[in-house]
Order: C-alpha cells, then sequence, then structure tokens
C-alpha cells in the first residue's frame, strides 16, 4: 500500500468522446483531477453527468480519447489491452453497482477469481479469499451462490474480491445504487473500515447523504468538475 | 496464471450446462462413433474375405483340362482331358514358383456304415493337397505317399460326413465304411472348416487316395487326370509367376504352335482373392470418408453453441475482464471448453463406435476387430476439430471491450 499523501491517480484534460450518429457527445470535457493514496473520495453527479465515465477511464476499464492519466506512476494510455488487465488486477479493486458476481459460482469462488487470474496457487488462494470474505463479514457464507445471498450480501461479496488482490486504490461506481438505505449504510460502513486501514478509494453516487462519509466530495456536471471540497466524513454505523 | 487453471474454469462452465453441453458433443460423438464402427466392420469384412480365401487354399492355382467340341457343342473346362501324370511332375518340379501341387478328382458317392448312409464327394488326391488347401487333421492321420503308391484303402472324412455316418461327436478313425460295397478304413478326421461364401460345406466331404480313387471309383488307372491339379505358389506374390511359368511349362509339353490357344486353363484364386479385398478396402475408405464428413459437420455444432455460449457470457466475460483476466486468459478458457467437448465427445463416440461395431457384426455374423490407431486418429481428430471450431468463438469472445461487456444485457 503507498505511503500516505503519495499522488496515486494524476489526470489531466481527461476528454472522452462518443460519436453517435453525426453528433459528438462529450462525456468527459477535459477532466484534471489528482488523488493521493489515503483519501475517500465521493464523486457525485446526476445521471448523464459523465460520472460513471470518469469512474471506467480512472478504472482502466475504458480509455480517455485524449488526456493524460498517470496511476501509480503509469501512464496509462501507453498500455497494451494485457497490460490494462494487469493494473485492474494487481492496482485496483473495481466494485460495480449490479455487483457483477459470477451466477451459480460460491462467494469464495468468485472472491479467488483475481487470484486465479494473477496465478495464485490454490491453497494460498482459499486462505487470501477466506480473510477477505472474513474481513467483509461474510466468513459464514462462503459457499453460498450469489442466488443465495441478499443484495448487501453480495455487494460485500464484490467487495472481498475487489480487495483480495491488495490493491493501492479501489473503485466503486455506485456501490449502494442497488440496495435499501439499511444495507447502503452498512456497504458504506465496510468501506470506511477499509479506508481507515489505508486503502484509498474513489467511488460514485448520486445520493449526498452517501457522499457525506467519504473525506473529499467532487461535483461532476456535463463532464467537467465543477466543485470539489475536503469534508469531515460522517461515521458509518453498522447495523447490529 | 498457469495454463492448467483454465481446465477447472472450462469444466465447470460445462458442467453448468450439461444437456447442452452433451447435445454439443452429440455430433463429435456420432461422428467418431461411425468412423470407428465403420472401420472395425470394414477391417472385419477385409479378414473375412480374407478367410474365405485362405480357406479355399493358400496362394491357390487350379489347372484344368481343356474343352472337347463334338459337333459344335463345346464340352466346357475339364470335359476333355489333356493334363497327364507327367505334365503333374513337370509342375511339381520345373516350376520354381510352385511349392506343391496335388490332383484332384471328384465323385458323388454313398458313404456307409452297418446302419448309417450318407451321400457325399468323394475326392482322390495325393498328400499335398491338404497342404494346398490349409486343411489339417483333427484325429487320426491323413494318407501317406505309401498308401498312394499301394492304392490303399484308407479314407479321410470331413466332419459333416463323420456326423452323419456314425453320428456326431463319435470318433471314426479306426472303423471302416464302405463305398460301393468297397471296405475303407477310417484314418482321419478333418479339421472343421465350415461353410463357402456360397453356402457350400466344406466339411462334406470325403478324401481316399487318388490311385485308389481311380482304381476302385473310376475303374482302372489310366494316362490322363480326369480331374483338375491344384497348385499352390510360394508366395502370395509368386501366384502370377507360377501362373505364367505353368503355362509355358504345359504349352511346351503338350507341343502347342505360339498360334494355338492353350489346351488347358488356370484360374489365379490369389488373384480373385486380392480383387475382393480391394473392393472391400475402397468400400472402407468411402464409408470413412462420410465418418469424416459427420465429423465436420460436429464440429460446427461445437462452434455454433460456443459462438451462442460467448453471446450469452459476454457479461461474465466483462467481469473476467474487470477483475484482471488477460485477453489470452479468456481465449484459452473458451478453446479449452470447446476442446474438453470435443474431446469428451471424441471419448465417448469411441466407446459408442466400439459397442456398435460389436453389435453390428453380431447381427450380420461378421467378424470386427477394433483397430487401436483408428480409435487414437479419430479422437486426436475430434480434438483438432475442437480446437478448429473452436478458435473463432473463443477469439469473438477474447477481443470484446470489457466496459462493452459489461453493460451486456
Amino acid at each position: 500500500m503507498a505511503a500516505s499523501g503519495q499522488e496515486l491517480v494524476v489526470a489531466k484534460d481527461l476528454v472522452k468522446t462518443y460519436v453517435l450518429g453525426d453528433t459528438e457527445l462529450h462525456a468527459l470535457d477535459g477532466v484534471s483531477l489528482t488523488v493521493n493514496s489515503g483519501e475517500f473520495v465521493a464523486i457525485m453527479g446526476s445521471s448523464g453527468s459523465g460520472k460513471s465515465t470518469l469512474m471506467n477511464v480512472l478504472g482502466c476499464l475504458d480509455r480517455p480519447t485524449s488526456g493524460s492519466y498517470v496511476l501509480d506512476g503509469m501512464e496509462v494510455a501507453r498500455l497494451s489491452r494485457g497490460q490494462l488487465a494487469e493494473v485492474r488486477n494487481q492496482t485496483i479493486g473495481f466494485v460495480f453497482q449490479s455487483f457483477n458476481l459470477l451466477s451459480r459460482t460460491s462467494a469464495i469462488e468468485n472472491v479467488e477469481l483475481p487470484l486465479v487470474y494473477a496465478g495464485v496457487g490454490r491453497r494460498e488462494r482459499g486462505e487470501r479469499a477466506r480473510a477477505a470474505l472474513e474481513r467483509v463479514g461474510l466468513g459464514d457464507r462462503m459457499d453460498h451462490h450469489p442466488s443465495q445471498l441478499s443484495g448487501g450480501q453480495q455487494q460485500r461479496v464484490a467487495i472481498a474480491r475487489s480487495i483480495v488482490n491488495s490493491p493501492k486504490i479501489m473503485f466503486a461506481d455506485e456501490p449502494t445504487g442497488n440496495l435499501d438505505t439499511k444495507t447502503s449504510m452498512d456497504v458504506m460502513a465496510v468501506f470506511q473500515d477499509l479506508w481507515r486501514a489505508g486503502l484509498t478509494i474513489i467511488f460514485v453516487t448520486h445520493e449526498p447523504e452517501v457522499a457525506r462519509f467519504a473525506s473529499r466530495m467532487i461535483m461532476v456536471r456535463d463532464g467537467k468538475i465543477v466543485s470539489d471540497t475536503e469534508q469531515q466524513p460522517l461515521v458509518a454505523k453498522k447495523a447490529a | 496464471m498457469r495454463i492448467l487453471n483454465v481446465l477447472p474454469i472450462a469444466l465447470r462452465a460445462l458442467l453448468r450446462n450439461k444437456t447442452r453441453s452433451f447435445l454439443t458433443t452429440l455430433g463429435v460423438i456420432i461422428g467418431v462413433a461411425s468412423v470407428i464402427s465403420m472401420v472395425a466392420v470394414g477391417e472385419g469384412a477385409k479378414s473375412r474375405v480374407a478367410g474365405v480365401f485362405a480357406a479355399m487354399g493358400t496362394n491357390m492355382l487350379i489347372v484344368l483340362s481343356g474343352s472337347t467340341a463334338t459337333g459344335g457343342v463345346a464340352g466346357g473346362f475339364g470335359s476333355l482331358p489333356t493334363l497327364t501324370w507327367d505334365d503333374l511332375r513337370a509342375i511339381r518340379t520345373q516350376a520354381p514358383a510352385v511349392r506343391w501341387a496335388a490332383p484332384a478328382q471328384m465323385s458323388k458317392v454313398t458313404i456307409s456304415n452297418e446302419d448309417q448312409n450318407w451321400t457325399s464327394t468323394l475326392t482322390g488326391s495325393s498328400p499335398e493337397f491338404f497342404d494346398i488347401r490349409n486343411w489339417t487333421i483333427d484325429k487320426g492321420s491323413l494318407f501317406a505317399d505309401a498308401d498312394l503308391d499301394a492304392s490303399a484303402k484308407v479314407i479321410v472324412l470331413g466332419g459333416t460326413v463323420s456326423d452323419k455316418v456314425f453320428g456326431p461327436g463319435v470318433d471314426p478313425v479306426g472303423k471302416t465304411v464302405r463305398i460301393r460295397a468297397v471296405p475303407f478304413l477310417v484314418v482321419g478326421l478333418l479339421h472343421r472348416k465350415g461353410q463357402s461364401p456360397m453356402g457350400t460345406d466344406y466339411d462334406d466331404a470325403a478324401f481316399v487316395p487318388i490311385s485308389t480313387f481311380q482304381n476302385q471309383i473310376q475303374g482302372g488307372l489310366q494316362k490322363f487326370i480326369a480331374g483338375i491339379i491344384l497348385v499352390s505358389a510360394i508366395s502370395s506374390d509368386d501366384t502370377t509367376r507360377a501362373q505364367a511359368e505353368i503355362t509355358s511349362l504345359l504349352r511346351d509339353r503338350h507341343h502347342l504352335a505360339s498360334a494355338d490357344e492353350d489346351d488347358f486353363s488356370i484360374r489365379n484364386l490369389a488373384e480373385m482373392a486380392s480383387a475382393q479385398q480391394q473392393g472391400t478396402q475402397a468400400l472402407t475408405a468411402l464409408l470413412a470418408a462420410i465418418a469424416v464428413v459427420s465429423l465436420v459437420v460436429g464440429g460446427i455444432g461445437i462452434m455454433n453453441i460456443m459462438l451462442v455460449s460467448v453471446t450469452e457470457r459476454t457479461r461474465e466475460i466483462g467481469v473476467r475482464m474487470a477483475v484482471g483476466a488477460k485477453p489470452w486468459h479468456i481465449l484459452a478458457q473458451f478453446l479449452a471448453e470447446a476442446v474438453t467437448l470435443s474431446m469428451i465427445g471424441g471419448l465417448m463416440g469411441v466407446a459408442l463406435g466400439s459397442v456398435l461395431a460389436r453389435v453390428v457384426a453380431a447381427r450380420l455374423g461378421w467378424t470386427y476387430s477394433t483397430r487401436v490407431d483408428m480409435a487414437l486418429l479419430s479422437f486426436g481428430f475430434s480434438a483438432l476439430v475442437g480446437v478448429g471450431f473452436g478458435l473463432y468463438p473463443a477469439r469473438k469472445a477474447s477481443r470484446l471491450d470489457p466496459i462493452e461487456a459489461l453493460r451486456y444485457e
């Protein structure tokens, strides 16, 4: 894990343009952003503001049309598809709004997946996946399939999967978007635990009350950053 | 990631859709099964043909006398005896490609003992006859050259004759049978040969020395052989040479001018046998070709399902890529699935084909022989089909854009 205060994400003039027929849509219209390690950043914006596109570009799932993006000292634009996959595997953890777990596959096997692609041996894979699941409070649900788990539990499996490779930074795209208020609170409590343990987290949300748990809030509108403020994070309490 | 890790992933994915996986492999199963069973039955047919000709005789030629032409009616081969005992001796000694030569004269006779009788074909010949016809003795012994010289009244029985005259399972050796009131001592019982392709019972026959035959059946020794000469070449490759040697030898001995027609004829059974074997071989090749076509069709089936599977699992591919699967990981996974499908299909096909060959062979009363090399070949080919037809869908999967794959509904 990078030392606190080190520049982890350095984005300059990111532009992402989609061509729809004969009109050009600027999902990102010159976004510059620096995130230091140890930060807990909420990116807020309404639907269509470009916040998800920003998240995908920062998470190395998508590439910007132009601009420079340096993640942990690597210029991402220069990386091949295979190298990008390696970055996603080693440096980044990603959590989705719709969980994106493999169906008909047990929780522990889902969590092991990044380790499989990292080439970790079977025994170590099992140990690390178990530890990750215990960390998110699912030590007793390891052999359950996603269909046997509640939404909040599924999202916690997804979080365990994103941290199993000990990434430097975690990206979360609307992690509470499919959850009710109480489970949202649980998930944010897990995030805050991980953050306090030193993990850098950037997440996207459109709910102001969820963004209150972060230490920094960035507002995005029409593909541009309109505000960027530090804040005292509200402490999320786990339901009993 | 080690390449071996791909296999369990692929296997698990296939097991999630058992019915579909099975239906997908069905094409390959049928393809391989047909290759295996066609070839096995074809091989059986081949060895059966070989067996039939081996039962007739080894590398055998038949020399026949010429024909009479009385009043414009041609009497057919053998109607005019032209082959002499000296001819036989010459064939035995002066044709290097000839291993054995034996005369044979036949007649229908009634063979009887005290209470039973049976009408069968009696053949007069020499001991070489049994070598030429690959015929061994089960009980007793064959008659010897000394019996020939002495015109001994000894007889060797075929299995059917023994059954009819003495009853099944009775050892006839040492007993006496009568032919035209003349007693013959049974000295041997021949090994059973079964039926000829035309349904003739080889074992419905009895054999005496040719001198005895001429004395007792035909009535007196003669200069000409009123029958045929069976010849065995020294090897199956030498039958044509033996035929040429005998032809020139006999033409010479019969003082035929170069313009004259042969006053004898020679039939080459080995040539007939190889022609028939080539026929079955061509048929086997044709059947195998059809089977290969069905294997390719099976491969197309695999490709079809793999393409559907890639589309259906686009989201899964997106998730795998998002957590760090490289394009080649995805390629390897889908390729492994296709190859696993086709190899399992191949294995099941080999098993089914072997069973099928057994059933068909049992039904038709044919022999069959499962060839290990064919099993390996068709198994290997089915694996190859998996690679060939799995590559395109796998490449398609590996080239998906992660973000688009994740958005796919």
